[in-house]
Parts: C-alpha cells; structure tokens; sequence
C-alpha cells in the first residue's frame, strides 16, 4: 500500500484530535485529543521512516510514547484532583490563572 | 657660591612651613604665631636677598639657577615636573613679594592684635607668600598653575577672613568665582601648548615659537590674556577687586602690591615671545591695558571709601603694566619696573588707609575724615610720599616707571601709537585727580568726624576693636609695628624708581630675560615728559579747586549720570547681572523647559506607548486554556507557513 496514505490518515487524525481540544470542554476529553494528536504524529514519524528507508522515525516515535506516557501520569493526576477540589471537569471552569 | 640653586626650594618652603605650622598648629600657638609667620617670611625675603647677590656676581648670561626636584607626573610624553627656574624676572618678583610681604606681615602685628583669630591670618599671609612664589619660581606652566590656584585659595581665605560678616564672605566667593574663569584660561591654554608643543616647560615653549601656526599663538596668547585678566582684575573680569576690600586692610595691601594682581603681569611678561609672534594677541593685551586704565581711575574718582578708591587705582596702574606688556619687548621691562615701584607705594597707600582707619573707628568714608594730617603725622608723611609716587611727582618712583610706559605707548607707531600713549596720559592726570582728591578729603580740610555708629546697623565695623557707639573718634598715630613697615615702604616710594633709572640698570637687569628695544616716539622724550606733567598739575589742579578750596559735604552729593555709574563701578555688577547672572537664568530655564518638553516628552512619549500596548496585550491572557491552544495552533501554522515560504524563496 502506498505509505503517502498513512499521512492523510495522520493528518486526518490530528485534525479531528486538534479540533476536539479546540472545541470541547471536557477536560478527560481534552486529553484523549491531546493524545489522539500525539499519535497522528507518531503515525506520520513511522511513515516518514518507512518511507525514506531509515529508523529514525521509528526512534522518535518511541520517544513520544515515553513522553505521553509520563503527560497522561501528570496530567490525569491534575484533572482528578481538579475535580475533587471544584466537583467539575471543565476547562474553563479553571480559568483563574489570569489578570 | 657653589650649589645657589639648592636654595630656590627654601625661598617657597619657609613661608609654606610656617603656613602648615599655623594652620596645624591649634591653640597653643596663638601666643606666638604672628612672630613665626613674619619670621619665617623674612627667612624667605633673607634668602632671596642672598641669592640676588650670588646672582649679581656672575654674568648676564649665567644668571639663571634651575632646581630640579622631582618628577610630579610623569607619563609617556606628559612630562610633569617640579622644578624651578630662577633668572633676572623671578628673582625681581621673589624680592618684591618677600620684601613687601615681611613688611605688611610685621604690619599686621599690630594691625590684628586684637582679632582673636591672628594666628590663623598670619597662616594664611604665609600661604600666599608660599603659592605667589611658587607661581614665580615655576619652570613649567604646570607647576605655575598650580602657583596659580594656590594664590587664588590664599585670596579667597584672605578676602574672607571675617566670614561672620556676609559681605565678606559674598565678597570672597566672588573674587573666587570670577578668578575660576580667567583660571579657565590659562588650563585651555596650558592644554593647547601641549597639544602644539609636547611640553609646557618654558624653555622649549618659548624656543618653539617661530614654528608654530601665529592662528595657534594668537588662540594661546587670548587664553594667557583671559587668565592674566582674572588675577589682576582687568576688564572685563575686574569686578571682584573693589569687593575684595572686604578683607582687612594688610589683604589689600598685599593684594594690591605684592602678589595676586600682579601675577598676570608676570604671566603676560613670562611669555612675551609667544605674544611677540602673535600681534593680534599682543594688540588686545595693550587695549585691555588702556581700557581698564581709564576704567579704574574713573571708578576710583567717584568712590568715597578710602579703600575702594585706592582698589580703583591699584585697577589703573595695572592697567598701566599690562598696557606696558602689550606693546612688547618696548614694554616688558617698564611694565615690571612699574610693577615694582607700584609694589612699594601701593602697600604704602594701603597701609597708610589702614593707619587711618585704625585711628578712625574703622570709619572708611573719606567724607568723615577730613584734618588728620595733625593727628597722625608718620600716616600723614607716609602716605603723601606714597601719593606724590603714584601720581609721577617728577623725581619719584612713580614718575620714572609711568613716564616710561607712556612713552613706549607712544612708540607703538601710528594711530595706535596715539591712541594708546593718549590714553596713557590721560589716565595719568586722572590718577593725579583722584589721588589729590584721596589726600585732601583725609588730611586737609575741616574736621568732619561722625560718632561711632552702633555695631548693629553698621556690621562693617572690623571686629575686635572696641568701638562704643555714640562715641567720637579720637585719632591718634598708630602703633610702632605699623609705622615702620609705612617709612620702609616710603622710601622704596621715593628712591626706587630712579635707582632702577640710573643708566638703566632695572631695564639692563631685566634684558636677557625680556629683551628689550629702544621705542622710538613720534614727539621727543622730554615733550612726553613734559606733557605728562602738566597733565598732572591738571588733574591736581582741579582735585584742589573742587576739595581744597571748598568744603567737602559728608553726605555726598547727587552727581553726574558718569559720577553715578562710577560709584556703583561703572556699572559693572550690573552689566554683570544683566548679561551673565539674567542672560544664564534664561539659558537654564530655555534648557528646562526643553528638558521637560523635548526629552522627557521622548521618555515619557515611550513610556507611555508601550504601557499601552501591553495593557491591550495583556487581554490576550485570559485563564481560558482552550484561548491559549488557539494562540499556539494559530502560531505553529504561522511558523510552518514562514519556512515554507522561506524555503520557497
């Protein structure tokens, strides 16, 4: 199969995962789109290494993987005690951080 | 004798140890400061007495003594050193400035033997004995500056010494800050000679002139000028002089005859080969000369205080000497010749005022004295001698040095030549006028004496002296330490002048240092001479028909528009306020006003801007994680959009 189709699936995927963070509210949801865009990426990595023959693609992939990995701990770990202390999962609920 | 020149370094050392002892000394000198100070003083005036004759006993040409005593800044070209030169000029000015010096030292004795603070004025008189010597003995333009400035503390203290009376103290600032700018002078032109010359020693200075651009001589020789002006008060940086009167009486003498204002006498003349390769320069020494002749002897025929007249002379006859020093080599020697003389008769007149005011209740206005000459005999003697030397009496000192000046004033040559010995005699029978009238409204005449005034309205009683208000004064001779220190002075005022004549010994004595030409008047010697005697009995002629043969009123009269001018001198404080003080408000507050305008409207203007700016941007940080993840989508496409575009270009 042609390797330029795993793009347009990536890209495909970073869209949809950008335009959830854009739009929606749900903070888990939030992160799952994050996430989903993260993947895209990986996708077009491999792809990339497919295609011009080398690993470095797949290296870097594998670096995302670790670094996702460590954002979902920290980053689940914020929206649950968020959630505790304001009972809501809301991004913008949390937009105190202002002047 | 073998090794002289060690002794140069002694010359300014005693006065300056006995300055540093007096000053430093506290207390328990105030015994017998006083004596320290004139001794030590004497010991200068000994040894350069010793000197002189070592010097007369070698040849014309071997005279000068150099003394090296160390290096003061040495760097690279910039060859600073403390060395001293003694040759035919110095040394004149070395026996000037001691021998008076002593004398007006023992006549402050008994001048200020009742100021409390006596010690301390006599530290001071040392100080400035010790820096007049140094700016005389200099071998360098350098140490000679610095001579320079140590005069200027010295006078500043002087002028001020009775600090408590406002006046004073105004007065001083004043001489002080008037003599910054003429100070400015010199340090511009000390900065321009090493600039064209590398060095700012005499001797290479002076060598070098036939090299050099006459553009550069004339712009050193104006900025020597503008120098020579501050210190010896010429127009137009004349007007701390008459204020200067402020100190006490042996501060004026000293002043006026042996150090300070002949200081740019001395400087014009030590560097005459720079004005003789600069005419124009030379030109404006000699019209600053005949200016401020004419300028002082009108001041001093208004002034009815004793000693501001006599401060209006000293102004004119140092006009006369700079006039002298203008017409170049002509002049050199007449001009430091009539320096000399007017040294003695000026300390003289000086200290005769001071007698006088001593038996006077320190009254200063001459329309309150009047018939002393019965009650102070020595002052009375004293102090006519002086006044026929000043005026040129024929046969005494003031004649020989004066009549000489006028006649090189002549010399000069064509309308110039006119214009300046016009003036020159001129200035000579208005000398004869006011000087008459000095003398007639002191000693002659009726006695117009006024009680004592009460010290509370009148601060300008000299401290320390009794005074009760109410009380007449009753006059009577002062004591011996002052009238001594006067017959000395009296006789250098009656013999100096034609001993330095006799075959021209003084101008001799002076030529390989100065050099000197024979001037060559358009009108005989003797029709000048003659002329200038009448000129005199002119001028005395009708001082006695104005103040001899009729009474004198003490309240003065209205007078003249000029009478008036005069006694605010000639306006000068106001031509000074109205240029200078109201001329440089206006300056700062144009300066202000663009400050606060121009510059703090940029600042501001800048400042302002950017608040503005960031307050609009800081809208931008609203809380809204979401409106944050729209920023740096928005951003990372405007990034991949420029280096694609990039790339494409």
């Amino acid at each position: 199969m042609n390797p330029v189709n795993y793009l347009y699936l990536a890209a495909l995927l970073f869209t949809i995962g950008a335009a959830g963070v854009l739009i929606r509210r749900n903070a888990i949801v939030v992160f799952m789109c994050v996430e989903l865009m993260l993947n895209a990426c990986n996708l077009a990595f491999v792809a990339f290494s497919r295609m011009h023959g080398n690993l470095d693609g797949q290296i870097i992939a594998f670096f995302t993987m670790v670094v996702a990995a460590a954002e979902v701990v920290v980053g689940l770990a914020i929206i649950v005690s968020l959630f505790r202390s304001r009972h809501s999962a809301s991004v913008d609920d949390a937009s105190l951080m202002k002047l | 004798m073998e090794n002289a020149e060690n002794l140069i370094a002694l010359l300014v050392a005693a006065p300056l140890l006995g300055a540093a002892v007096l000053l430093c000394g506290g207390r328990r000198l105030d015994r017998a400061g006083h004596w320290l100070g004139t001794v030590l003083a004497a010991a200068s005036f000994v040894i350069g007495a010793v000197l002189f004759f070592d010097m007369l006993g070698r040849g014309a040409e071997e005279r000068t003594l150099r003394q090296h005593l160390f290096s003061w800044v040495p760097v690279e070209s910039f060859q600073a050193d403390v060395a001293f030169q003694l040759d035919q000029l110095s040394m004149t000015f070395v026996l000037l400035i001691t021998g008076v010096g002593t004398l007006i030292h023992v006549y402050s004795i008994g001048y200020m033997a009742h100021d409390e603070r006596r010690r301390r004025f006599f530290g001071y008189l040392n100080l400035f004995l010790a820096a007049m010597l140094l700016l005389v003995l200099a071998d360098n333009y350098l140490l000679l500056y610095f001579g320079w400035e140590g005069v200027g503390l010295a006078s500043f203290l002087l002028i001020g010494f009775w600090q408590h009376k406002p006046s004073a103290a105004t007065a001083a600032k004043k001489a002080f800050l008037v003599n910054r700018v003429g100070d400015m002078g010199l340090s511009i032109a000390i900065m321009l000679m090493f600039t064209t010359f590398g060095t700012f020693a005499f001797g290479p200075v002076l060598a070098a002139t036939g090299e050099t651009s006459e553009g550069m001589l004339t712009a050193i020789g104006l900025m020597l000028l503008l120098a020579a002006c501050g210190k010896s008060a010429q127009v137009p940086l004349q007007s701390w002089l008459g204020d200067a009167m402020e100190g006490p009486t042996p501060v004026s003498a000293l002043i006026h005859a042996a150090t300070m204002v002949t200081a740019g006498v001395y400087l014009i003349t030590r560097s005459g080969a720079i004005f003789n390769a600069a005419p124009d320069a030379q030109l404006a020494v000699a019209v600053v000369g005949a200016v401020t002749l004419l300028f002082g002897a009108i001041v001093g025929c208004a002034k009815d205080d004793i000693k501001k007249a006599l401060a209006g002379s000293t102004m004119s006859q140092i006009g006369y000497m700079i006039l002298a020093a203008g017409l170049g080599p002509v002049g050199y020697a007449f001009a430091i010749m009539h320096l000399v003389t007017h040294g003695f008769f000026k300390a003289g007149l000086f200290l005769g005022a001071g007698s006088v005011m001593h038996g006077m209740n320190d009254e200063v206005d001459m329309r309150k004295y009047g018939g002393l000459r019965k009650y102070m005999p020595v002052t009375f003697v004293t102090f006519g001698l002086g006044y026929l030397a000043i005026i040129g009496f024929p046969g005494l000192s003031g004649f020989w040095s004066k009549d000489k000046i006028i006649e090189a004033a002549f010399a000069k040559g064509g309308t110039e030549g006119w214009i300046l010995g016009g003036v020159a005699l001129l200035g000579a029978g208005i000398t004869a006028y006011y000087m008459t009238r000095v003398m007639l409204m002191t000693f002659f005449g009726e006695k117009r004496w006024q009680p004592a005034p009460d010290p509370d309205t009148a601060p300008s009683v000299e401290p320390g002296i009794e005074v009760h208000p109410g009380e007449m004064p009753h006059p009577h001779e002062s004591p011996r330490s002052m009238t001594i220190p006067m017959i000395l002075l009296a006789f250098g005022s009656v013999f100096a002048g034609a001993l330095f004549s006799l075959n021209g010994a003084f101008v001799n004595w002076l030529r390989p240092v100065t050099d000197f030409e024979h001037g060559h008047p358009p009108v005989s010697a003797a029709t000048v001479t003659v002329s200038t005697v009448v000129v005199l009995l002119i001028g005395v002629g009708i001082a006695y028909a104005q103040y001899g043969r009729r009474p004198v009123p003490v309240v003065a009269p209205r007078g003249s528009l000029l009478t008036r001018a005069a006694r605010r001198d000639l306006l000068q404080d106001d031509f000074n306020h109205i240029v200078l003080v109201r001329g440089g408000e206006h300056l700062t507050r144009s300066l202000v006003y663009l400050d606060h305008t121009l510059v703090d409207g940029v600042v501001n203007g800048t400042a302002a801007s950017v608040g503005g700016l960031s307050g609009r941007l800081r809208k931008l940080q609203n809380g809204f994680a979401r409106s944050y993840a729209v920023s740096m989508l928005g951003g990372t496409a405007v990034l991949i959009a420029a280096t694609l575009l990039m790339r494409g270009v």
